[in-house]
């Protein structure tokens, strides 16, 4: 087992820096079979898993692993399933290196086994069959559930309360359910017909979609409840409200939010424009404000929209940046720069109104903060101008207001988050549970898919069931 | 899927369309919008409800051809559906018995939005004078609806043409020298922005209070974007979910009339290609 253990993690092939950068074609290309095998093989098999501790929806790892490592490729896409209805998505969205893989014990003298890999090679191996195979479905309860919102954290109540037996109806504002999936995350990072095929999974199910249903406006919640004949709610309306870092010239044409530049690529597919209607501003030299996976998106989605160059600007150090390592090396493979330690202070415009330049001060990291990571103090005299013709701001959303605004019952934070009971996703509201974005923050996919988790079991037991 | 129940061309490029929309008929409040796609490849495009038949389960838009989604909107005809329709969205205009006078101008295009604020305005036992404009008596609007609705109906034709030879500003300062600024009690200016912003720059001086409707580029106008980002009293809102209505003496109109530039090109760009496609159309072949 010794010798086995020794076997280097197996790569997983990627699309060429300079290729990719100019297209919008998925990054990783993925394992083939003989590679899933091999880094499959890799797995000790531990009696006491240490990795599913490190997994917010608990996937029962070790028990796929060994599926693929048999060339059941079909069982290990089932037991996935059980505890994750996103698993292709997961694969390829969950940071597990600070998850499942750092509780690997192999990590701790070799590298972890690639679990995000496998669950992504099992999922899409599955998928590619043809048409999944439905499990058997338990006598419907009788009860409604009312899910607000597409996203990560409603897709995971919908799928598990489906198969508890619950009728179960999603809220989606915009036209495609997906929520960050499809409007944040772009097709490079996660391909759009992955979410569909999810999303159809779940339509297969039985959950119906309501989309272009905004609650807050066409329904209220308190509605869902009295009139509409929902037994139980529950919100995962995200973190949809960017925030600007309230500088001068933050309203110049060319300026963004991240959730705008992403959307108008993603979701309204503004790349394809004029095949497809929605524009979105080609610039030449793009600044993106903000360290954290969202600004990674951004700064690469501008590469490929043509830009030549994509500059990340970042207040503090590369070790405090909060993305992903490899979402970090992924961007600069590309050719993303990095201006790190520089805080922007000003936009500067034409005279036709568009950004000509973003002014910074060079930032010095002085003591540790209330977070932990050293705070950046301004260089007096450092300022300096950076040659620009689009700023992407991507410092942040907070929780969307419409659903808590028409909802007085539901209490919410000063921050604007919703209140809900960690154990249960339980609101101030009798028969309405949130979770995801709407209660964290903006967070992680995973996070909100186990806050989903959570609310669903609480939801089900809330029904009366077992 | 959403069916057209019935199109009408208005005055040229101008249409009025109804759609089934029983929900949205019924949430809808004077001031809300809806934001709608054609087809899979469409825009997101916000449109002002000028008229709602919650017993028929329908909405009326009307709206000018002046863009790419605009002009494939205005061609498609009753039993024609669209994709994608989204709404009542926005803020409901501020309703309330007031007293005096309540004057709601509405200037080309913008006398359709104006339309249902009138209406509320009216029904919440105002006493409602509407000043109504265009460049020329064909190209006006709605003047039967607004003159139902209103206690006194004046317009105004830059050409002359009909009503008073001039501007709606012009006949807006006489109304409010008439009643005597004090009994003017709210000013509601909807149409194009340097419409707006004269009819503010006309009340300013007799503080009176005045709403003005905003219309910027939007993109899910559900806050998640903030494309629609205004300066009202020296703070950044979004038109969307803060508005579309503000006290007009605050807003920053020059930004506005910038931002609203920032697609031109594409949107030139995307005209043409649409020209190309449907080559026949444009030159009646």
């Amino acid at each position: 087992m010794a010798k086995i253990n020794r076997l280097p993690r197996t790569p997983m092939p990627e699309q060429e820096p300079h290729v990719r950068a100019r297209n919008f074609d998925e990054v990783p290309l993925g394992y083939t079979p003989e590679m899933a095998r091999q880094e499959a093989s890799r797995c000790l098999q531990c009696k006491k898993p240490a990795c599913r501790k490190g997994c917010p929806v608990q996937v029962y790892i070790p028990e796929f692993i060994d599926e693929i490592a048999k060339g059941a490729f079909g069982r290990a896409a089932e037991i996935l399933k059980q505890t994750n209805s996103l698993p292709a998505v997961c694969g390829r969205v969950c940071p597990q290196e600070n998850q499942c893989e750092s509780y690997c014990i192999l990590g701790k003298k070799h590298e972890p086994v690639a679990i995000g890999r496998l669950e992504r090679f099992a999922a899409d191996w599955e998928r590619e069959q043809g048409e999944v195979k439905l499990p058997e479905l338990p006598p419907k309860t009788g009860k409604r559930v009312a899910v607000v919102g597409a996203g990560p954290a409603g897709l995971t109540v919908a799928g598990d309360l489906i198969l508890k037996g619950h009728d179960v109806t999603v809220f989606e504002a915009l036209h495609k359910p997906g929520g960050v999936l499809v409007y944040g995350i772009p097709e490079f990072r996660l391909p759009k017909a992955i979410v569909k095929a999810e999303v159809d999974y779940l339509r297969r199910l039985g959950v119906r979609f309501e989309m272009n249903a905004v609650i807050g406006k066409i329904r209220t919640v308190e509605e869902l409840l009295t009139e509409d004949g929902f037994h139980a709610v529950f919100v995962g309306a995200g973190a949809g409200l960017p925030r600007f870092m309230g500088i001068p010239g933050e309203n110049l044409n060319g300026v963004y939010s991240a959730n705008e530049y992403l959307t108008r690529s993603n979701l309204m597919k503004a790349y394809l424009f004029p095949e497809y209607d929605t524009p979105v501003v080609r610039a030449r030299r793009v600044a993106v404000l903000g360290g954290g996976n969202v600004a990674m998106d951004a700064a690469r989605t501008a590469l490929r929209l043509g830009a030549e160059a994509s500059i990340i600007v970042y207040r503090r150090g590369r070790e405090e940046m909060p993305a992903r390592v490899e979402e970090v090396h992924h961007a600069e493979e590309e050719g993303v720069a990095f201006r790190l330690l520089a805080n922007p202070t000003g936009i500067l415009g034409d005279d036709n109104g568009w950004v000509r330049a973003l002014q910074c001060v060079q930032m010095q990291l002085g003591e540790p903060d209330e977070s932990g990571r050293r705070r950046p103090e301004p260089i007096p005299g450092s300022e300096f101008e950076l040659e620009v013709d689009a700023v992407v701001v991507a410092i942040g959303n907070a929780p969307n207001p419409l659903v808590p605004s028409t909802t007085p019952s539901i209490q919410t934070t000063r921050w604007g988050t919703i209140v809900a009971d960690e154990e249960t996703g339980q609101t101030t509201m009798p028969g309405v549970y949130a979770g995801g974005d709407v209660v964290t923050g903006a967070a992680t996919v995973i996070l909100a898919m186990g806050a989903g988790r959570t609310a669903a079991d609480a939801i089900h037991q809330y029904l009366g069931g077992a | 899927m959403y069916e057209i129940v019935e199109t009408q061309v208005l005055a040229p490029t101008v249409h009025r369309m109804v759609l089934r929309a029983p929900e949205i008929a019924r949430k809808h409040r004077a001031g809300n919008f809806i934001v709608l796609r054609i087809h899979e490849k469409g825009e997101r495009i916000p449109l002002t409800v000028a008229d709602k038949d919650v017993e028929a389960g329908t909405i009326t838009l009307v709206f000018q051809a002046v863009g790419r989604t605009t002009t494939e909107l205005g061609e498609l005809k009753a039993g024609d559906r669209l994709l994608d329709l989204a709404g009542p969205m926005g803020e409901p205009t501020h309703i309330d018995r007031f007293p005096g006078v309540v004057v709601c101008v509405g200037g080309g295009i913008g006398v359709a939005p104006v339309h249902p604020i009138a209406c509320a305005l009216k029904a919440a036992g105002n006493r409602v004078v509407s000043i109504i404009g265009a460049r020329s008596k064909e190209i006006l609007i709605m003047e039967e609806e607004m003159r139902r609705t209103s206690d006194e109906l004046l317009v105004a034709t830059d050409d002359g043409s009909y009503g008073h030879h001039g501007f709606v500003t012009d006949v807006l300062r006489d109304v409010i020298e008439r009643e005597g600024k004090q009994n003017v009690s709210l000013v509601v200016a909807i149409g194009p922005v340097p419409m707006m912003r004269a009819c503010c720059k006309v009340t300013e001086p007799y503080g009176v209070s005045t709403v003005v409707s905003l219309n910027p580029i939007m993109v899910d106008a559900t806050g998640m974007c903030g494309a629609c980002r205004v300066t009202v009293g020296g703070e950044t809102r979004f038109a969307c979910v803060d508005g579309p209505e503000f006290d007009g003496h605050q807003v920053d109109f020059d930004e506005l009339t910038q931002r609203l530039r920032a697609y031109l090109d594409d949107e030139r760009r995307a005209m043409q290609v649409w020209n190309e496609r449907h080559g026949s159309h444009s030159c009646h072949g």
